[in-house]
């Protein structure tokens, strides 16, 4: 099997799911443009320019025009630069999309929008170009939330969502961009909310989402060293949530930490505690334990900003810390941030 | 403001003396070149990469912020988007602040918490300015609400781009404004541009944007941007009926963008940056430049001399080098200071 850069993964789920299902269309900013939303609508914007839309900055309006498309048989993609902008959109996919189908009682159809968004991650990018809103929109039922990490997946999970009835919002880290696997030329579905252990181990669960999937591995791959045999969950869809996968792990562990690119306070990371705490309480030998971004915006200064977000070397040390082993100071495992500027 | 008008006396072009009008004629050249001057330095600096925040550089359209913020009286407010460098400083934010800002300091206008979009001197009346589209052109009109509320002779002057008029909150504001007569002074600086997508890919030919005010009941003007002079005449002439209770006005400016959306380059040195051709902005580079034209016309009448342009610039420059060199010596804030000022 080859391997794909994330951005051409979900670039040939694009392009199969527009293959397969001529009702597929993709709108929003910056799609049709050279560098074409991350590269990952190049190839969509070549082969099917009448089905590519590049559209004025109207978030709330535009959720609603592909809502409506969607009503008509539309298959809607829609795409945000950056997942804050969502919130302009919100009240389209939550007082509408996300309540369409059980509102009407299935008689008005169904609205099954895909829509896309990055998140950013350093370089400044500040309090309003980092948020990843997915705990926030996981707290509906009706719409489905996903965080791909890997390229497979990314393709996979958006080759999913284009079959669905229901509504789905896809989150992006901008740092899983960097991410590279093998990717079946095939069209596949990987299904929505299905969990996936990403790495096997009898010691200590960690379920991460999107990005920090990555820092849990290398956390992992530390604490093996240290004799720790770590367990890596990635959650890839927060609702549906995948009980079953993580109630399995922790049965097995006995130990969970819960690592998440968000905030903790009614987070997805304390939903899985929550979820510890009344179906597998009397299998767990230690409290769980959160990481998540800091109780704060995100700030732009550089100390500050490195300080914000949960990395390799604190989830090693919580580890150890939960299984009441010592830790060295010096954990010299964290990814470089060699992001280039402008943006 | 950097050379403010102390006083809310507004000068009446009829009856003002020549003595006056040259010296605002000398002060809004002095002050683009102030504003040139200091963004073309930060653009010198940036690839150097330790300004690790993204900057939306607004070379070439000084003479809308500098026409403006020099008819503005002490008491009005001012507030900006993402390209808010200009407005900033001609509105009298300190360049080292800045400099610090971008830097990630201590110093900084935002303690470098904010970074290149979220700047604020709310003690010169730079309120804020904010990175999500539209979200200034509703604050700016609350305050201008305040200020009707208490009777107050205060201008609220929000400044954005041609995209924010395609967000709801746009037509939202401009609709409450007009309706309830609140004196606000509503800056579009249409650049033609909204990152890649030409203004005929998002408004319909023929369609203008101060037409959209226009039909919400609200006075518009629209006008060269690139014309310091025409900006400042305009402004000054309707500032005394927007303080006097005749509701908003609407100013549409038109101007250019030299540098790419974000960061330093121009795009014509850009590979696969197709979006706008070289010789356009050349044209605007070269035939259209607000400084050069400015400069052209006082020199040939006499109003400045080469000399006196020439000893500006030379203290402006030692000033300008003077606070990089002070913001690049800042103190990195502490990481015990991430949690504070979120309440
Ligand atoms: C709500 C929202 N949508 C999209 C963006 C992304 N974005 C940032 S700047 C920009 C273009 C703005 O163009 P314009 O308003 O003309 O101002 P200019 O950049 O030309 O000064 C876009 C689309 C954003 N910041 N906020």
């Amino acid at each position: 099997m080859r391997n794909l850069k994330f951005a051409e993964a979900v670039s040939e789920g694009i392009i199969q799911g527009m293959e397969a299902d001529p009702n597929v269309i993709l709108m929003g900013n910056s799609i049709s443009y050279n560098s074409g939303a991350l590269g990952t609508t190049c190839e969509a914007n070549k082969r099917f320019s009448h089905r590519v839309f590049e559209t004025p900055s109207m978030e709330n309006a535009i959720t609603g025009i592909a809502i409506g498309a969607a009503a008509m048989g539309k298959r809607p993609i829609l795409y945000h630069a950056r997942a804050d902008f969502l919130f302009l959109a919100m009240d389209q996919m939550l007082n509408l999309a996300a309540k369409w189908k059980y509102m009407y009682s299935g008689n008005a159809g169904t609205v099954p929008i895909v829509v896309r968004a990055v998140v950013g991650k350093g370089w400044g990018q500040g309090a309003t170009h980092s948020q990843s809103l997915h705990s926030l929109f996981a707290h509906f039922p009706g719409i489905n939330v996903v965080l791909p990490n890997s390229p497979e997946d990314a393709k996979g999970l958006l080759l999913s969502a284009l079959t669905l009835d229901s509504p789905t919002v896809i989150f992006e880290h901008r740092t899983v961009y960097n991410n590279v696997g093998p990717v079946n030329e095939e069209r596949y579905f990987t299904p929505i909310g299905k969990a996936k252990i990403v790495r096997a181990g009898k010691d200590i669960t960690i379920v991460a989402t999107s990005h920090m999937v990555t820092e849990a591995t290398i956390a992992a791959e530390a604490l093996a060293k240290e004799g720790v045999d770590t367990e890596v969950i990635d959650l890839r869809t927060i609702r549906p949530l995948d009980e079953e996968t993580i109630l399995e792990s922790i049965k097995k562990t006995g130990h969970l930490l819960v690592v998440d690119t968000s905030w903790e306070l009614c987070g997805v990371s304390s939903e899985i505690a929550g979820l510890a705490a009344e179906k597998a309480f009397y299998h767990l030998k230690s409290p769980v334990r959160r990481m998540s971004t800091a109780n704060c915006p995100q700030p732009v200064s550089l100390p500050l900003e490195s300080a914000f977000f949960p990395k390799a070397s604190n989830i090693v040390r919580n580890v150890l810390n939960m299984l009441g082993k010592n830790s060295s100071d010096n954990i010299d495992i964290d990814l470089k941030d060699n992001f280039k500027g402008p943006y | 403001m950097l050379q403010q008008i102390e006083n809310n006396e507004v000068i009446d072009q009829s009856t003002s003396n020549t003595s006056i009008q040259t010296n605002i004629e000398k002060e809004l050249l002095k002050n683009m070149i102030w504003l040139r001057m200091c963004e073309e330095t930060l653009v010198k600096l940036y690839p150097e990469q330790e300004m690790r925040t993204p900057c939306h550089f607004a070379t070439g359209q000084e003479a809308i912020a500098t026409g403006v913020c020099q008819a503005l009286s002490q008491g009005d407010v001012v507030y900006s988007h993402h390209r808010c460098h200009n407005h900033y400083l001609a509105a009298g934010g300190s360049f080292f602040k800045l400099a610090a800002e971008l830097y990630g300091r201590l110093e900084g206008c935002s303690n470098g918490k904010g970074g290149s979009v979220h700047l604020t001197a709310r003690d010169k009346g730079f309120i804020i300015s904010s990175a999500i589209l539209g979200e200034d052109i509703a604050v700016a009109a609350g305050s201008a609400f305040a200020f009707k509320i208490d009777k107050l002779p205060y201008v609220a002057v929000p400044f954005f781009g041609d995209a924010s008029c395609e967000e709801g909150s746009f037509y939202e504001t401009l609709n409450f404004a007009s309706l309830n007569k609140i004196p606000a002074l509503f800056i579009c600086e249409n650049n033609l541009y909204s990152t890649e997508s030409h203004i005929d890919i998002r408004a319909a030919s023929g369609a203008t944007i101060h037409g959209r005010a226009k039909a919400l009941g609200i006075e518009t003007a629209a006008i060269d941007g690139n014309n310091v002079f025409e900006v400042y005449n305009t402004v000054k002439s309707v500032l005394p009926k927007i303080r006097s209770g005749n509701g908003p006005f609407f100013l549409e400016c038109a101007t250019y963008r030299w540098r790419e959306h974000v960061g330093p380059n121009f795009d014509y040195n850009v590979p696969n940056r197709t979006y706008r051709s070289k010789e356009e902005q050349e044209y605007w580079i070269n035939e259209r430049c607000p400084i050069k034209s400015a400069k052209q016309l006082l020199l040939n009448n006499g109003t400045v001399t080469a000399v006196e342009i020439e000893n500006w610039e030379a203290s402006m420059q030692i000033e300008i080098d003077d606070a990089i060199k002070r913001a690049k010596q800042g103190t990195w804030p502490d990481v015990s200071s991430l949690l504070e000022n979120v309440y």
